[in-house]
Order: structure tokens, then sequence, then C-alpha cells
């Protein structure tokens, strides 16, 4: 392991991504990406009394179903890496209580679970263990409930906002293994371009997007073209064509080969998520789900998942501030 | 030209980014709705005043039934498909004002029905008690200072 | 039968514009202003009480009825009347009993509704 460039951590042994899972909510269900989750819900309490508990269940059951698909036992995990939007992270603490495995609870708003891939594969690289578990859960109910308003409040939502995914995402990081591997991270900085519109979330995040972006390929002197698919994790339509853009004028072109989670998991005409999916679950589920699959199946060999955060609460953004944003890169080979 | 250069040239560039919303459908709805739910109000206005009540009693009544009504819809959970449809339409009638108190009051439930449900239905209409009931005040003050007779400023 | 002969309908049709221009100047905040709903809700209500007011308001009610008492500007309306009616028969207290009192109907009716939908509904997921 080594430090290239500015931000970016190179891996001599790369860690393998193991095993995936996700489980996603009914509105996911009906979008373009439905048979790539482990589990659709058919509601969104799933048998609990609140939009809290459900989320805990929903990563609980998630990280359950990542640890027996991939074999292993959970003693053979030594650390989880895990966090979610709600206060405090408890969605993933509540959750994962009765998991039994050290836990290292993260935020990155919606970049944590990009986040956790990085630690975790650095921890393992560095020898720390051997394997290394990483998930990340988001609830519309409970997100609009804490951010935003009560849910049965007759509003009618900005063109420009998002529609916070529910579900969770969760991945297994191993010492050996077959690939597909970890080779690079590129830790971002926070971007904060004065954007205050927090129906706006793609363009306050964009600037923080387009740094790690650029700075991940002077780091590693690749090109958007070495990838067959650069992702970002919720841009959504808005900050998709934001970042297009902005990375046009720096010179990068990035057109062909870009997408975004936020885009890719809701059908914008259909579902009226207006500019497409967000939260921790958007780039969680869509890696673990769809992204996985793909290169399991060798229909992309390298790929950059850029996952991007808006580092706010309810109160900064009653008192006037604007949204820092923040984006981590993790580049994944076959 | 590079957008994120300063952050008013973002702020510019992002404003020209952002889809608008289809503002003349929505005021097309919220005409319509708005107008539907005034109507009636003033059918229920008429018929309390043909059985023989005052104005004032029949403004009252057509309040709490338009009130009840929104309760209603947003306890069935329709009101905020109404409100995604009409806008300001159903959002500015006094069925707004009350979809803002029930909806929070269901919402914060599961907090429990004194600190969830009692503490938490004004978070979203509390404002507009605060500033309609000290406005009706400072007004009530005004009037009694600058009371000579009967005043009207028309 | 009676009721409805007895329905003045052009009065009902003023009723409908008006209400409808005033919740359209709504919709055109909300669309034009990053305003919340509850900025929205303070905005019409002191507008309406500061109208009231100024006597202004109630020339509104009498051309259109409930289109212009239903909107929020009317519960302004409502309060600041009732604050003035007040004052005029018992002084400095009727401005702190007036407006409440003219619109006590109301915000007990929301607060009783609120806590009984409560007790019998449950939020749902919106379907969009």
């Amino acid at each position: 392991m080594q430090k290239i460039g500015k931000q970016t951590v190179k891996f001599d042994a790369p860690p393998t991504i193991l095993q995936t899972a996700s489980i996603v909510g009914p509105k996911e269900a009906d979008g373009p990406l439905a048979k790539f989750f482990d589990q659709c819900l058919e509601d969104e309490f799933w048998g609990e009394n609140s939009w809290e508990k459900a989320e805990s269940k929903i990563i609980k059951e998630t990280v359950n179903t990542v640890i027996s698909k991939s074999g292993l036992s959970s003693a053979d995990i030594d650390y989880c890496f895990a966090g979610d939007l709600l206060n405090q992270c408890i969605s993933s603490s509540f959750g994962l209580r009765e998991l039994n495995i050290p836990f290292i609870g993260i935020f990155g708003a919606c970049s944590t679970f990009v986040e956790g891939l990085c630690l975790a594969s650095v921890f393992i690289e560095s020898g720390a263990g051997n394997n290394a578990l990483c998930a990340a859960s988001s609830h519309f109910c409970s997100a609009e409930k804490q951010f935003r308003f009560p849910l049965e409040l007759g509003n009618q939502r900005p063109q420009s906002s998002q529609w916070t995914v529910t579900g969770s995402g969760a991945a297994i990081v191993s010492k050996s293994g077959n690939g597909p591997y970890i080779t690079n991270i590129t830790i971002g900085k926070i971007v904060d371009k004065g954007i205050k519109d927090a129906n706006n979330m793609g363009a306050a995040m964009a600037p923080a997007c387009l740094d790690t972006l650029l700075t991940h390929f002077s780091d590693t002197g690749r090109s958007p073209s070495y990838y067959d698919a650069i992702i970002s994790g919720d841009l959504g339509h808005v900050g998709k064509e934001i970042l297009t853009e902005l990375a046009a004028t720096k010179g990068y072109n990035i057109k062909s080969n870009y997408n975004d989670c936020g885009v890719l998991i809701f059908d914008k005409e259909k579902q009226d998520t207006h500019s497409g999916g967000s939260g921790c679950a958007c780039c969680g589920t869509v890696f673990s789900g769809y992204l996985f699959k793909m290169l399991q199946e060798k229909k992309y060999k390298k790929i950059l998942l850029i996952a991007t955060g808006a580092l706010t609460n309810s109160t900064t953004s009653q008192q006037g501030e604007s949204i820092p944003g923040i984006a981590h890169a993790v580049s994944i080979e076959l | 030209m590079n957008p994120i250069e300063t952050n008013k040239t973002y702020q510019e560039y992002v404003d020209k980014k952002s889809p608008n919303s289809p503002i003349v459908k929505n005021c097309f709805n919220a005409f319509l709705i708005g107008g539907l739910i005034c109507s009636i109000g003033q059918v229920i206005f008429n018929y309390c005043k043909y059985r023989g009540m005052d104005i004032q009693m029949s403004n009252t009544i057509v309040s709490i039934i338009l009130i009840g009504l929104s309760a209603f819809l947003t306890g069935l959970n329709l009101f905020n498909r109404i409100g995604k449809f009409a806008g300001a339409g159903s959002l500015v009638p006094i069925t707004g004002f009350a979809n803002s108190i029930v909806s929070p009051a269901m919402e914060y439930k599961s907090e429990g029905y004194v600190m969830g449900v009692g503490g938490k239905m004004f978070t979203v209409a509390g404002p507009v008690l605060v500033f309609g009931i000290s406005a009706s005040i400072l007004i009530g003050i005004i009037f009694l200072i600058f009371n000579t007779q009967a005043i009207t400023f028309v | 039968m009676d009721f409805f002969q007895s329905m003045d309908w052009m009065q009902l049709i003023r009723c409908f514009i008006v209400g409808g221009i005033i919740c359209i100047i709504g919709q055109i905040l909300i669309d034009k202003t990053k305003l919340t709903p509850a900025r929205i809700l303070v905005i019409f209500v002191t507008t309406g009480a500061i109208l009231g007011g100024l006597g202004l308001y109630q020339h509104l009610v009498d051309f259109a009825g409930c289109g212009a008492t239903v909107p929020l500007t009317g519960f302004g309306n409502l309060l600041a009347k009732g604050a003035i009616e007040e004052v005029k028969t018992s002084g400095l207290l009727g401005a702190f009993i007036g407006g409440t009192k003219a619109a006590a109907g109301g915000i007990a009716a929301a607060i009783f509704f609120g806590y009984i939908a409560s007790l019998i509904a449950k939020p749902k997921m919106k379907k969009q």
C-alpha cells in the first residue's frame, strides 16, 4: 500500500470484494434495477411500528444476507464499518447491535458506503484483519421525517429535489479472493461552493465530486477512458448534467461512460422522482445489486465508483448555512 | 468561462441548470382546487344562512367542517396526493392549515402521545398561530391608540 | 329544494374565482421563491391580518364570501377583526382576547381532529 499523488492510495495486494447484498423498498422494486436486488420489500414498515425500526431491520437483514451469501461465519469477520443518515447513525448501531462483530460507526452522509469500502480496504491490506464488512442504509420515510416534512403533508416537491432510496447495501472486503479488486482509493476533500438550497443536493455535491474525480485522474495518471464505467453516488439528473459539463470545462470528456446511481435506480418519467434517487442506500444498493453483478459477469472490467455526500442537517439549513459536499472514489477492477 | 471559479458564478450556473416547476400547470391546478374548496365552503355557508344562523356562526361552521374534512383526508393518506396535484390550491385555504397540524400529529405518534403527538403537532402550523395572533394583538393595540370613535381608513 | 333555489349562483362563481386567484398567488410564491409551506402560510395569515386591520379585507369578503374567508388570509382577517371588535367593548384586554376568540372554533377543531387522526391513522409512504 502506498500513497500516490495528493489523495490517492494504491494497493500492492488489492483486497477483494468477496460478496455483496442489497435489500430495497417497494418503490425501488418498481424501478429499472429491481431484478438485481436480493430482496424487495412490499411495504416500508416491514412489520415494525416506526420508520427508524424498519430501517434498522433493513440494514440488519442485509448484513445477515451478505454474510450467509459469502459462506463465512460472522466470527470470520474482523470489522464492520457501517453508517446511515439518521442522527448519531442509529439505524446501523441499533440494527447491528446483536451482530457481535467489532463495529466502527461512520458518517459520510450519502457517501458512507464508499467511505466504508475505503476504510475497510486500508484495514485489510494493512494486515489488521482478513475480512471486513461495509454497510449503509437509508429510508425515504425516516429521512423525510428527520430532514423535511411529515409524510402526510400535502406539499409539492421541487423539480430539483431527489428521492431518498429505501434500502441497504452491504459488501464484504477480503484479503484473499478472485476479485473484483479494490485497486485504488481517492479520499475526497470537503468542497463548499455556497449552494444553500436543500432541495438541490445534486448541485451542492457536484463540485466535490468533480474535485475528487480530477484528483483521482491526476494522482493515478489515468484518463476517463481507462474505465468501462464511472459511476457517481447520488448526484441525480441535475448533478449528473452539471458534473459532465464541469468535467468538460476541465478538459475531461466523461459523457460516454459516466452515469449516476440516482439516475439508474428510478425511472424518472414513470416514477416521478424528479431529479432521481439519493441517500446512503442509493449508491449502496446500486453497487451491491447492479454494479457488482455487472463486474461478476465481466460486463464491466474496470469501474470508478464515486459516492457523494451532502454534509448538512436540518438545523444548519434553517440557519441559512451553505451545504458542504464530499466525494470518495474507489476503483474496482477485475 | 469556468462556472465554479467563484460561488457567485456557480450559483448563477446552477440556477440556469436546475429545472423549473411547470408553473402554468401548477397555477391552473391551484386555481381549480383552491376555487373548489372555497366554493364548498360557500355552499356550506349558504346552507347555514338558510337555516337562520348569523354570519359569524356560519363562518365558524364552514371552518370546522373544512378542517374536519381535511383531517379526515389526511388520516386516509389522501391529502398529500391532493396537495401534490393542487399545490397552493389545497395549502392556502384553511384545509392546508388543518393538514399541517394533522400530518405531524400522525408522523410523531411513534414518539408517544405527549411529547410526540402533543409536542410536535405545531411544528409546521405553529408559526401561523404565533404570527397571526401576535399580529391581531398588535392591531388591537394600534386600534386602541388611534381609536377616535369608529375609525375606518377607507 | 328551497335551499337550491335560494342559492346565489353568481356569488358562488365570484367565490370560486377569488378563492382560486388567492391560491394562484400562493402557487407563484411556491414556484418562484424557495419559501417553505410554513413561511407561505405565515405570509398569508399576516397579510390577511394587516388588510383586515386596515378594514380593506372586508370589501373582498363582501364581494367573494367564502372565496375570501376560507383562504388563510381570511383567517388573518378574522383574527384582526376579532381583536378590533373586542377592543371596542373591553379596551386593552380586548386586544388580547378578541383575535383568538374569533378564531377559536377553527383552532380548537384543528387540534382536536389532529389528535383524533393520530389515534386512528398511521402515516403511509407517498406513492410519488
